[in-house]
């Protein structure tokens, strides 16, 4: 497949909750491309619907209106090209199973030799620097520990695209730098194509080769932004970069512009 | 200061096992013990023929029970206990999963389950007996009949409260619907299931004990009233001992299995406790 090529399409995508007390127009209007191999952060204002927008890209959630494309063919439920890292680790784990076990399960129903399905299991536990814990509990690690397995059964599954939704919002400062650099290093070395979704500013220019800003609620794209910083990041240098400065004093005026609604939807 | 704490670090290994042999032997055993021996104390200065002494009743039950009617009476009411115990999981898990996961079987099932689960099991026994006479599947039905309930609602809740993250973890990986049951729904559920185990299991004593109280001619429960209408006082009260007993194996049977099953559960608690 050509490095270039079109992964993810999303057109005019529109999703309006209905409720006895009048409809709630989560999402107005949102269009972007996503290119095989690329790495996007999308960030927002909070309660700006990121996390809709998402499970109505990984089929979770059907939208009001509009198409999303994964490789051409329209997405109508969940994907095998598709993996989601969520937020809350602690409930999307499986606390009854080891983290090969939870590693696994993803993998039962895809049409795998035992080797090969053990050999996939194993790698992605390696990647994540995780071989020491493979036979513990997600309970006996520490946060940035469980999320790390999330990810390692995210990428055994070996999809197309990373879907991650705000997935270091609960860890701390220290852990999540360290996760970061874990996902950008996974984008490098595997060729994944990732898609993050964050509140953070700063994680956003820091992880993303492109920053989706969003609006304020009934959301649309605000920004599609390129983050112009050398692909080799690490959390010292990269974020003493003057250019980093500046973007992410962008972003975040970008953001505080939504916040107040001085954006004009196009 | 220091000298003190050293002694005491001094001492505590020994200090630590007796400890751990008093909670493990003392602790447990001592109370009964102690209530033997006031049991004792009170029935020796006691004229009352209906309260014989503990020494009396240990005669009666070595006499009673271990010979010919341990397998003529004990073994067939442990077989029919183990049955009825065994279907009550079965049909109260498969069931149980069934209506908890499928709601319009709710909606259609709960009126119904209610009104079921309101009748008092011993008062079927007569239509039991008449449907199916008086034999083993007759006995087996009735302690189904009271000891499925708890396990059957227990599994319900618990099938109905299974995670909406888990759950979206599932369809975001398309686990399949087996797989779905088996990984996530049961597991999920397993808590609550083990939780109507447990009161399943008292229940079924009680019922395979009034089960054999009617119309019977063998069994623990025939054996206890029927020393009780002859008038044989210390045999009647070795069975209540040993139905306490068979209670007591029952239930430490299922702590065994429970450890095993829940010990992810109890493992999640241990952490947030500490």
């Amino acid at each position: 497949m050509p490095d270039q090529s079109t992964l993810l399409r999303v057109e005019h995508l529109r999703k309006v909750y209905e409720s006895a007390n009048g409809d709630v127009e989560a999402i107005g209007d949102i269009s972007f491309t996503m290119r095989s191999g690329e790495l996007v952060c999308i960030v927002g204002p909070s309660g700006c619907g990121k996390t809709t927008l998402l499970k109505c890209l990984a089929g979770l959630l059907r939208p009001t209106s509009g198409l999303v494309e994964m490789d051409g063919a329209p997405v109508t439920g969940p994907s095998p090209a598709m993996a989601v890292v969520f937020q809350e680790y602690g409930r999307s784990l499986y606390p009854w199973l080891t983290v090969r076990g939870n590693v696994e399960l993803p993998l039962r129903h895809k049409r795998l030799s035992r080797p090969a399905r053990e050999k996939l299991v194993t790698d992605a536990i390696e990647a994540v620097g995780l071989a020491h814990a493979a036979r513990s509990h997600p309970w006996q690690l520490s946060g940035g520990m469980q999320q790390r397995v999330a990810i390692a059964r995210a990428i055994a599954y070996q999809p197309e695209v990373l879907i991650m939704d705000e997935p270091f919002a609960a860890v701390d400062a220290q852990t999540r730098a360290d996760l970061e650099d874990l996902v950008r290093e996974l984008h490098a070395n595997r060729k994944i194509s990732v898609l993050f979704v964050t509140h953070d500013i700063d994680e956003s220019v820091y992880l993303g080769e492109r920053v989706l800003v969003l609006s304020a609620s009934p959301t649309w794209v605000q920004e599609d932004l390129t983050v112009d910083l050398p692909p080799e990041r690490d959390q010292i240098t990269t974020r003493a970069m003057p250019r980093f400065t500046e973007l992410r004093t962008h972003v975040y005026d970008q953001i505080q512009r939504a916040k107040r609604g001085q954006t004009v939807a196009p | 200061m220091t000298t003190h704490t050293g002694r005491i670090a001094h001492r505590s290994p020994g200090w630590r096992l007796g400890r751990r042999v008093a909670g493990g032997f003392l602790y447990p055993l001592g109370l009964p013990f102690l209530l033997l021996v006031i049991w004792g104390l009170a029935s020796s200065s006691s004229t009352n023929r209906f309260f014989p002494g503990p020494l009396t009743i240990f005669e009666a039950f070595r006499e009673t029970w271990i010979g010919p009617a341990f397998v003529d009476d004990v073994l067939p009411s442990l077989y029919r206990l183990a049955l009825g115990i065994a279907a009550s999981i079965v049909i109260g898990i498969a069931a149980g999963t069934l209506i908890g996961l499928f709601q319009w079987l709710r909606e259609l099932l709960e009126p119904l389950l209610e009104f079921f689960r309101a009748i008092p099991p011993p008062v079927l026994i007569p239509v039991v007996m008449l449907l199916l006479g008086i034999t083993d599947t007759m006995k087996v039905v009735v302690i189904v009949s009271g000891a499925v309930w708890p396990i059957l609602l227990n599994t319900i809740d618990g099938v109905r409260a299974t995670d909406s993250v888990m759950s979206e973890t599932a369809d975001s990986f398309q686990i399949t619907w087996w797989e779905r049951l088996r990984f996530l729904v049961l597991p999920a559920a397993s808590p609550r299931i083990m939780t109507g185990v447990r009161q399943g299991l008292s229940v079924a004593l009680i019922l395979m004990v009034i089960s054999e109280m009617f119309a019977s001619s063998a069994g623990l429960g025939y054996r206890i009233a029927y020393f009780q209408r002859n008038y044989l006082i210390a045999e009647m009260w070795s069975g209540i001992l040993l139905l306490g007993l068979v209670g007591v194996l029952l239930a430490a049977t299922f702590g065994v299995v429970e450890r095993r099953v829940l010990r992810w559960y109890h493992g999640i608690r241990e952490v947030n406790r500490a």
